[in-house]
C-alpha cells in the first residue's frame, strides 16, 4: 500500500443521491466528512449546459454520464447452473457515475411505498394466509413501519423540492391525489406539474372506468423553489431531454440542484472524485471498519483512509458488491438459504400498451421526465391476492417523457423497421402515439441473489459481482392481470392501432432493453439478522460502524420508482447516527 | 391538482376545434456550410470497398425515394464511417475481457471479441462473398431488389442468437416496445422488432459478426437522427421530414396545446436553423 491519508471522522463511498444526503447531515454534527467518487466531478454548468446536453447520440444512445463498462461491470445469469456473462454495454439498467451518481440523469418520478408494503409478510399473512405465499419466495418485512418513515419520506420531498398533490393528508382523502397513498402530514411542497394531452386522454378514459386519476408527483420542479438547504430550483421547461441528461435548467431534483453547493461550502466536507474505492478494510476482530482503501487515478496508487464511520453510498449493485469484496456479512447461499450478503435480488415488472392514433398529434418532444397521469386502483393494497393467485401490485399511467427520434420512434407492431415502407411511416407515426404502462412490484425467491463471479475481473483483477435472477410464475401473473386492466382503457380511447408488451408464461429476462434501472435488494434490512445484511437503521449487523444506504435494504421490490423511499431511508439512518450512534458506537439494535 | 382532469380537452378535441393555422412561417433558412458532395469524402475508417458497400446498403435501408432525404442525402455513411473512427467502433466504453460466448442467447447483449469497427470489416467481406457466390455480384452491383433480398438474409443472420435455448425471441419487447422510452413512459417506444425471419438461414457470418445487420441498421436510423455534428442528418433534414424540433429543449407554453403542431423547424446544438 503505497499511501495513507489523514484520519477522517466519516468516509462516504460515492456522491450520489444518497452520499450527498448523508454528507449534508453528518456535517450538520461538526463531523469531517470526505467523499470518495469513482467518477469526474459534475455540475450544471458547464456538463448540463444547453445546448451541448440536448444531444440524443452521445447522452441518450451511447450513455455519456453512466458507468463505464469498461472500469467495472457485472454478470448476469438466469439461473444456479448457468454461466454467468458481462454486461459488455449496458441495456436493461444504467449505473450512474461521476458527481451526483444515477441522480441527476434519473426521471425524477416519485413515490412513498404504501403502508402495507414496508409490511408485506405480515399484511399478506394477516389478510390472506401464510399459505398463498410460493415455497421460494423470501417475502419480508422491512422492520420499519410507514408511520415510523413518514417524516423522513417528508424531509426527502422537502430537499428535493417534490411537485405533486397529497391524496391522503392525515387520514383525509384529498381531490385530486393518490386516494390510495399512506397518509402524509403535510402537502408537497410544490403543486403538480402541467399535464399533457396524452395524459388527458388517459385520465378521462380512466375516470370513465371508475377508476382514480391523478397527477403523478415528480421531482421536476413545477415553480420556483428554495430548498431547506437553501438551494434554488426554476420551473421545469418540459425540454424533452431529461431521463439519460443532466437538467440545463435547475429544474430536475438532484444532488447538484438540491444539495451539493450548499454541501460543498461547509469547511468539514471535503470530496474526491476519480477515487474508486477497492474494498473497506476490517480490524482484525472483524467488528468494526478501520476506513477504506481507494485508487487514486491520478498517482496511480492504492490510498488507505482510515476513517471511524464508513458510509456505503454506492448505489445498490456496487454496494453489495463492496460488502462481498470486505467481508462484510456472510455472503448467502442459495444451496442453504443462509448468510445475508447478496440476498433477495429483485428488479421491477413492467409491462406496456402503445397506441398510434391518425389524427392526434401529440408533440411527443414536449415532456418531462416525471410528467404523467397515473391510477393507483391495482396497488398491492387493493387486490385479492388469494382470488388472484399472485402477490404484487402495479401503478398504471401515461407519461410523456421524451420524443427523441433514435430510441422513442414508437411504429405499429408489424411495421416494417427498414426500406422504403419504414421511411413512410415515421413521418406517419412519428408524433402520433401514446403509450399506458404498469410499473409493479417483484417479489425475492430463494435464487435471486448477488455473488461474487468466479470468472470476469475488473481493471482492478477484483472479481465482478455476478447476478442471478429471471423472472417468476408470481410476476408474471401479476403483469397478466395488469394487462387485463390496461387494454379495456386503451380501447375506451379508440386508437387506430395498438399493441401491447406483457411478459408472458416463459419469459426470460432480457438484459438488452432498457427496462428500469430500479435494482434492490441484496443488502436487505429488518430485524432478524439470519435474513438480513443491516438492520433497520441500515447498520451492519456484523461491522458496526459501517452503514449501508440505497435500494440494496429493500427485501423485495415496491411497486414503485425507488427513490422517495431510498431517500427517506437516508434521512432515517442519519438521524439514528446523529442522535444515538454518534453517542454510543456500537449496534444500535 | 392545477386543473379539473375531467376537463374538456378532449371534447375540445373531438369537436375539431383544434389546429390552429401556422401555415405562415418564415421559409426555412440554411446556416449549415456547404460539405462536398459524398463522393468526394474520404473515410477516416472504412476502405473504398467498405465505402462503396455502406453506400449502398444504407441507401436501400433508407431509400431515398418518395418524401423525406434517404439515408445518402443525410449523409449517413459519413455518420457511420466518424462512429467506426471513434469510441464507439473501438468499443472504448465497453467491457471486452474474455473469454467471450458470441453464440449465447440474444438476451446476453453484446459477448463478441470484435468491436463494432471489427464486425464491418469482417462482415462486409463475407457478405460480398456470399453475394458473389449467391447472386453472382458483388452486393453494391446488385439490382436494388436483389439487394433487398440480400439485405433479408443478412438480417435473418442476426437472429440466429441462442438458437435451441429458451432466451431466443421471448422478450418481444426491445427498447421502449409497448414500455415507453424509459422508466417515464414515453410515447412508445420502437415498435417494429427484427424477427426471426423464414425456416431456413442461410449461414455466412461467424458467430462473433453475426449481428453486424443489427448494428448497421442501428448506426444507421442513429445517423440520419442524430444531431448533424456527427456528419449525419445533413441540413436536419430527416427531424424537418418528421416534425422534430432538434434541440430546442423549451415548450413550458406548449404543454397544455392539444394537437396543435409545434410551428418551429428543428435548431442544431451548433445554432443552425432549418
Ligand atoms: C435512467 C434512470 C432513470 C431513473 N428514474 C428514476 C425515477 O424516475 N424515479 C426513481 O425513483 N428513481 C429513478 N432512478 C433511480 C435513481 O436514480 C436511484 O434510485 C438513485 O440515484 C440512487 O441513489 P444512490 O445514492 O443509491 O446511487 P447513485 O445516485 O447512483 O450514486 C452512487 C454513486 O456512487 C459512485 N460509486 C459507485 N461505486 C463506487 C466506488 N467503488 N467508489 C467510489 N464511488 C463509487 C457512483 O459513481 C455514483 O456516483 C433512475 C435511474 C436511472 C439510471
Ligand atoms: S424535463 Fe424539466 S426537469 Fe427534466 S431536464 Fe428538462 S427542464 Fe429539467
Amino acid at each position: 500500500m503505497a499511501r495513507t491519508d489523514p484520519r477522517k471522522d466519516v468516509v462516504i463511498v460515492g456522491l450520489g443521491w444518497t452520499g450527498s444526503i448523508m454528507g449534508m447531515e453528518l456535517c450538520e454534527e461538526g463531523l469531517e466528512v470526505l467523499a470518495l467518487e469513482r467518477g469526474p466531478d459534475r455540475d450544471t454548468v458547464p456538463d448540463f449546459q444547453y445546448p451541448q446536453v440536448a444531444d440524443e447520440l452521445r447522452y441518450g444512445i451511447r450513455f455519456e454520464f453512466m458507468q463505464r463498462p469498461r472500469n467495472t461491470t457485472l454478470t448476469v445469469r438466469h439461473t444456479t447452473d448457468d454461466v454467468a456473462l458481462p454486461f459488455r454495454r449496458w441495456g436493461s439498467f444504467l449505473p450512474g457515475d461521476g458527481v451526483g451518481g444515477a441522480g441527476i440523469h434519473w426521471n425524477g418520478v416519485h413515490w412513498r411505498p404504501l403502508v402495507e408494503e414496508l409490511r408485506l409478510r405480515s399484511y399478506v399473512e394477516e389478510t390472506f394466509g401464510a399459505d398463498i405465499i410460493p415455497e421460494d419466495m423470501q417475502l419480508q418485512d422491512w422492520g420499519v413501519t410507514y408511520e415510523e418513515m413518514e417524516p423522513y419520506f417528508e424531509r426527502f420531498e422537502q430537499v428535493a423540492g417534490i411537485s405533486g398533490q397529497a391524496g391522503n393528508l392525515n387520514g383525509e382523502i384529498q381531490e385530486g391525489g393518490n386516494p390510495f397513498e399512506g397518509p402524509r402530514a403535510n402537502p408537497f411542497p410544490l403543486p403538480p406539474l402541467p399535464t399533457t394531452l396524452s395524459n388527458e386522454m388517459f385520465a378521462d378514459a380512466a375516470r370513465s372506468m371508475g377508476y382514480h386519476p391523478f397527477v403523478r408527483a415528480g421531482g421536476n420542479a413545477s415553480k420556483a423553489y428554495t430548498n431547506p438547504y437553501g438551494m434554488q430550483l426554476g420551473p421545469c421547461n418540459f425540454c424533452g431531454f431529461c431521463e439519460r441528461y443532466g437538467c440545463l435548467n435547475y429544474s430536475k431534483s438532484s444532488p447538484q440542484t438540491c444539495v451539493l453547493d450548499a454541501l460543498k461550502r461547509r469547511p468539514n466536507f471535503q470530496y474526491r472524485t476519480n477515487a474508486e474505492v477497492m474494498r473497506v478494510e476490517l480490524a482484525e476482530d472483524g467488528q468494526t471498519a478501520t476506513g477504506v482503501t481507494w485508487f487514486d487515478e491520478e498517482a496511480q496508487e492504492e490510498v488507505f483512509q482510515p476513517a471511524d464511520i464508513v458510509i456505503l453510498a454506492a448505489y445498490q449493485l456496487h454496494n453489495v458488491h463492496l460488502m462481498l469484496l470486505s467481508g462484510i456479512g456472510q455472503p448467502y447461499d442459495p444451496a442453504t438459504g443462509e448468510g445475508v450478503t447478496g440476498r433477495n435480488y429483485s428488479y421491477q415488472m413492467m409491462g406496456g400498451t402503445s397506441m398510434h392514433f391518425e389524427d392526434i398529434n401529440f408533440n411527443p418532444f414536449v415532456g418531462a421526465g416525471a410528467n404523467g397521469v397515473a391510477i393507483d386502483d391495482f396497488a398491492i393494497s387493493q387486490i385479492d391476492f388469494a382470488a388472484e393467485g399472485f402477490i404484487g401490485g402495479s401503478y398504471i399511467g401515461n407519461g410523456q417523457t421524451n420524443g427523441q427520434p433514435i430510441r422513442s420512434m414508437s411504429l405499429p407492431s408489424g411495421s416494417a423497421s427498414w426500406g422504403a415502407e419504414w421511411k413512410r411511416d415515421i413521418a406517419r407515426w412519428y408524433g402520433h402515439s401514446m403509450g399506458v404502462s404498469s410499473h409493479g412490484s417483484n417479489m425475492s425467491y430463494r435464487d435471486t441473489y448477488l455473488d461474487l463471479d468466479p470468472t470476469y475481473t475488473d481493471r482492478h483483477g477484483r472479481p465482478l459481482l455476478r447476478m442471478t435472477f429471471d423472472w417468476k410464475p408470481n410476476e408474471i401473473a401479476m403483469t397478466q392481470f395488469m394487462r387485463r386492466q390496461i387494454e379495456p382503457i386503451v380501447e375506451a380511447m379508440n386508437p387506430t392501432h395498438w399493441s401491447s408488451a406483457y411478459k408472458e408464461e416463459g419469459a426470460r429476462y432480457d438484459t438488452t432493453s432498457y427496462q428500469t434501472t430500479h435494482n434492490v435488494g441484496g443488502a436487505v434490512m429488518g430485524n432478524d439478522p439470519a435474513t438480513s445484511a443491516v438492520n433497520r437503521y441500515l447498520q451492519s449487523w456484523d461491522v458496526h460502524n459501517v452503514f449501508v444506504m440505497g435500494a440494496g435494504a429493500f427485501p423485495q421490490n415496491l411497486q414503485y420508482n425507488p427513490t422517495g423511499m431510498v431517500g427517506g431511508l437516508t434521512y432515517w439512518s442519519a438521524e439514528a447516527i446523529r442522535r444515538d450512534y454518534l453517542q454510543n458506537p456500537g449496534p444500535l439494535v | 391538482m392545477t386543473r379539473d382532469l375531467s376537463s374538456t380537452r378532449r371534447g375540445f378535441l373531438q369537436s375539431g376545434a383544434a389546429g390552429v393555422a401556422l401555415a405562415s412561417m418564415p421559409a426555412p433558412s440554411w446556416a449549415q456550410t456547404e460539405l462536398p458532395p459524398l463522393e468526394e469524402y474520404s473515410p477516416e475508417f472504412l476502405s473504398a470497398a467498405e465505402w462503396a458497400f455502406v453506400l449502398a446498403a444504407t441507401a436501400r435501408l433508407i431509400p431515398s425515394d418518395g418524401e423525406g432525404p434517404g439515408a445518402i442525402e443525410a449523409r449517413v455513411p459519413v455518420f457511420i464511417d466518424r462512429q467506426l473512427a471513434g469510441e464507439y467502433g473501438q468499443a472504448v466504453d465497453w467491457y471486452m475481457e474474455g473469454p467471450h460466448y458470441p453464440a449465447a442467447g440474444g438476451d446476453f447483449g453484446y459477448q463478441t471479441p470484435l468491436t463494432p469497427a471489427e464486425i464491418y470489416r469482417d462482415a462486409i467481406a463475407r457478405f460480398d462473398d456470399w453475394c458473389v457466390e449467391t447472386e453472382g455480384a458483388s452486393f453494391v452491383d446488385l439490382a436494388p431488389d436483389r439487394q433487398d433480398a440480400a439485405l433479408e438474409a443478412l438480417e435473418a443472420e442476426a437472429t440466429r442468437r441462442g438458437e435451441g435455448t429458451a432466451a431466443a425471441g421471448v422478450s418481444g419487447t426491445g427498447e421502449g416496445g409497448g414500455e415507453g422510452g424509459g422508466e417515464g413512459e414515453a410515447a412508445g417506444g420502437g415498435g417494429a422488432q427484427t424477427e426471426a425471419t423464414g425456416p431456413s438461414r442461410p449461414r455466412f457470418l461467424p458467430d462473433e459478426s453475426c449481428e453486424f445487420f443489427i448494428h448497421l441498421l442501428q448506426n444507421t436510423k442513429e445517423g440520419y437522427f442524430a444531431d448533424p455534428r456527427y456528419g449525419g442528418n445533413h441540413g436536419m433534414a430527416a427531424w424537418v421530414y418528421i416534425g422534430f424540433p432538434g434541440a430546442r429543449a423549451n415548450f413550458l407554453e406548449w404543454v397544455e396545446q392539444d394537437n396543435v403542431p409545434y410551428p418551429l423547424g428543428p435548431v442544431s446544438i451548433a445554432g443552425e436553423r432549418a
